[in-house]
């Protein structure tokens, strides 16, 4: 199995995020608590992208802006308070969430820094009604021992939950901000694992790291993992949000598994003399073949007096049904990128 | 504390001096056998001089300690981000042309990420840029008057803003946009409500509480909302926009003179107090929530009188207030005094002989209440009808604010005490409300 995957360059690395058992919120006074309850009061917002540290703005950001998306935050007095809201400048880092981290990074023999930071990342899909996470490194350069490897663990950081996504409704996204705050633990180890064992192994080696300060959150949602992939020829792949450590190694098998598809795919696209200048973005309108169609989803458009839009793959035939890995196809890739970018529910293909 | 290093003092500044660093500038420090590599950061002004702040290759931020054994050296330049507005939009000249005249304040500024400090971002191409929708609803002009925060603004401040928003209305623009800080925007709205008379237009003054270098900033929101109203809105007084809950959904417009900063951070911090707001942009669409206002007529002719008294002086009323603090403002040349008095419009009697002898040196006296909320009544208790007898004047529902700024500019218009009294009882700019409705107190 090893050998299989240090055949085609595999390397992973691994984020693991575990919520802190603190008393109060990283930046007030708050409990962190989730409600199940209805919100006791909700209030409406927009995030706008801002220009990054260099003066540039993130295009999906800004694409995101422009589709006129709206969030609503659900909240209740329990678990927030203005600073959550972002109507409140955060108070002082929460001193015993620091002490956890410390703790934990001295178990992994790292060196804490001399001095903390908060920072800002930006994230303006609305889970954060700042648009951005508040984040500080607390110690680096450490490692841990995985059946007789050095395992380098290059960063331990202190941040913000974000809030969690409660639904959807054309152009309002529902989020609910108990979650929001609550102190989160990010433990970064280099790209060296080299087997999809390797990375869970150390993932469960570092989970059992964190437990042992007795001062972590348990249950499920409490501790997520980001899985970094990649391949050699293929691309850098950051799998986002991994809910149980057991998940860990099936999740980089599928994602290998979807890469070396997609290069197949490309050598069979090569082969037969597919060239970009191909895929021209030429749509036609094809309403008139959908005239007595079955398919209600196209009926109910036309009847709206919405055109069909048509593009031809050329080249691509039986490509679009071929099986990337379980449970996705080409087809569904370019449906989800559609969905992103063209605000469609998906597309129809002929394959 | 350093104008090229911002945050730094003491061995830090000397390290970064000596290893002739600028902030941006690549920088690695040795020590210890480690070594440390990054962007050299700006430092928060509250932190020691023992640490220096890196930006490291992973985007995150380190202090590092600073002591002896320490090595500082610059390795390399960093990129030096500057602000690139992209190209203007098409102005679309059928758009009425509004005038925004920035006196500084968050809404006008963005962070200079080289120096972390705060600079105005208010040419009309950085404008744009930040705020493309606002070239789909009018022309803009931007004036750059000011660059201060509001706790430093002053009567020569209002005097300044007045002829310069004149000056703009007689250049025949739809409306003026004035973009000013929170802390003291209560004060310059009442201003200019007296400075400028038979408004022809619109003068809508606009803040921001979140800067506008974070995503969910109400800057643009309410700088949209301005906008609009200066080019299109129905009524001709000086308001303030601001969120009117904390949703992105509404913008209030409330009178200069009844407008208070109620809310340290809030995003509806402004509030009208003993009064409706005049109007609300919603979905698009500007109502009016009053049947009684100024309309728009550009052919009305506008008055400037932008004069105000200095001596006049605003003074709280509270447990065991030293009467010698009116007999110095008396000594002082002072001309007025408004109390914000207690409840229904009083003081302790132990103020009484300090404030007879001010009405004796001929200094006017009024009375506001610090409750805010609600009207005088200084006929209810003794206390109140021997104020009155002194010869106190009651400024019924008006806020202590205004009466302070009402009263500068009264006496900057006329030296006759009798004259100046009946202004100050005049309801000129809708600083009085005859009816005090029920509604919600507070924030």
């Amino acid at each position: 199995m090893g050998s299989k995957y240090s055949k085609i360059g595999f390397k992973a690395g691994l984020e693991i995020h575990q919520q802190l058992d603190t008393r109060e919120k990283l930046f007030c006074s708050c409990t962190p608590k989730l409600f199940k309850e209805e919100p006791e009061f909700t209030f409406v917002r927009r995030l706008r992208p801002t220009q990054s540290e260099l003066g540039q703005v993130d295009s999906a950001a800004l694409f995101e802006f422009h589709k006129g998306t709206w969030i609503q935050y659900e909240a209740n007095n329990d678990s927030s308070c203005l600073v959550e809201m972002d109507e409140e400048p955060p108070h002082d880092l929460n001193r015993e969430a620091v002490e956890i981290c410390l703790t934990a990074s001295l178990m992994m023999n790292m060196k804490p820094v001399d001095e903390i930071h908060v920072m800002r990342k930006t994230v303006i899909d609305g889970s954060n009604t700042t648009g951005f996470q508040r984040t500080s490194v607390v110690a680096l350069n450490g490692e841990i021992d995985i059946k007789g490897k050095k395992v380098a663990i290059q960063q331990v950081s202190l941040e913000e939950d974000a809030a969690r996504k409660t639904g959807k409704n054309g152009q309002l996204i529902r989020y609910r901000i108990d979650r929001l705050g609550i102190p989160l633990i990010e433990v970064t180890t280099a790209p060296v694992l080299y087997s999809p064992e390797e990375a869970e192994e150390t993932a469960f080696a570092i989970g059992r790291i964190l437990r042992s300060t007795r001062r972590v959150r348990r249950g499920l949602g409490t501790i997520r993992q980001d899985v970094n992939v990649s391949i050699r020829d293929g691309a850098l792949i950051e799998i986002k949000g991994v809910q149980e450590l057991e998940l860990v190694s099936k999740v980089i098998e599928n994602e290998v598994q979807r890469q070396l598809s997609l290069l197949e795919l490309r050598a069979e696209l090569k082969k037969r003399g597919v060239k970009e200048a191909d895929l021209a973005e030429e749509f036609v309108d094809v309403a008139p073949v959908f005239k007595n169609t079955k398919c209600k989803v196209i009926a109910k458009a036309l009847k709206q007096g919405n055109p069909v839009l048509a593009v031809r793959l050329r080249g691509f035939a039986g490509l679009l049904k071929k099986e990337l890995a379980e449970g996705m196809r080409l087809g569904s890739e370019l449906a989800g990128i559609a969905r992103f970018w063209g605000r469609v529910g998906g597309i129809f293909h002929t394959d | 504390m350093s104008d090229e290093f911002p945050g730094y003092r003491g061995q830090a500044l000397k390290f970064l001096k000596t290893a002739e660093a600028e902030i941006g500038d690549i920088i690695r420090v040795t020590k210890n056998g480690e070594s440390w590599e990054g962007i050299l950061i700006p430092r928060s002004e509250i932190g020691d001089e023992n640490h220096i702040v890196l930006k490291m290759k992973s985007g995150y931020n380190v202090g590092v300690r600073i002591d002896q054994s320490a090595q500082v050296e610059k390795v390399g330049e960093g990129a030096k981000p500057t602000f690139k507005p992209p190209p203007l939009p098409e102005q679309n000249k059928s758009l009425p042309r509004i005038a925004i005249v920035s006196t500084g304040g968050t809404i006008a500024s963005r962070v200079d990420y080289r120096t972390g400090g705060v600079r105005a971002a208010l040419s009309a191409s950085e404008l744009y840029s930040v705020v493309p929708e606002l070239s789909e609803i009018a022309v803009v002009e931007t004036e750059i008057l000011f660059s201060i925060f509001s706790e430093n603004i002053t009567a020569k401040h209002w005097i300044a803003t007045a002829k310069t928003v004149a000056k703009h209305i007689k250049d025949g623009v739809a409306g003026v946009v004035v973009a000013h800080g929170t802390d003291t925007l209560g004060y310059t709205a009442a201003a200019l409500s007296f400075a400028l008379q038979d408004l022809p237009v619109p003068v809508v003054m606009v803040a921001s509480q979140r800067s506008a270098d974070r995503p969910s900033s109400d800057a643009a929101t309410n700088l949209v909302g301005a906008v609009k109203a200066a080019a299109s809105a129905p009524f001709a007084e000086v308001v303030v926009a601001m969120h009117e809950t904390v949703s992105d959904t509404s913008i209030v417009f409330h009178r200069g003179t009844k407008a208070r900063k109620c809310h340290t951070s809030r995003r509806d911090t402004f509030k009208s107090i003993n009064a409706s707001p005049l109007a609300r942009l919603k979905d698009g669409e500007l109502r009016m929530l009053t049947g009684s206002y100024r309309k728009r007529d550009a052919s009305r002719k506008l008055k400037l009188n932008p004069d105000f008294e200095e001596k006049v002086a605003l003074v709280k009323a509270y447990p065991d207030l030293n009467p010698e603090v009116i007999d110095w403002y008396v000594e002082e040349g002072c001309r007025g005094i408004i109390f914000e008095g207690t409840g229904l419009g009083h003081v302790g009697d132990y103020l009484f002989s300090a404030i007879r002898n001010a009405i004796k040196k001929g200094v006017i006296v009024c009375m506001t209440s610090q409750c805010l909320w609600g009207r005088l009544n200084m006929n209810v208790y003794d206390q109140g009808r021997d104020l009155l007898a002194m010869g106190v004047l009651s400024l019924d529902d008006m806020l202590p604010e205004t009466a302070y700024v009402k009263l500068r500019w009264v006496l900057g218009q006329t030296v006759k005490t009798e004259e100046a009294k009946k202004l100050l009882t005049e309801n000129l700019a809708n600083e009085f409300s005859s009816r005090t409705l029920h509604g919600k107190i507070g924030i």
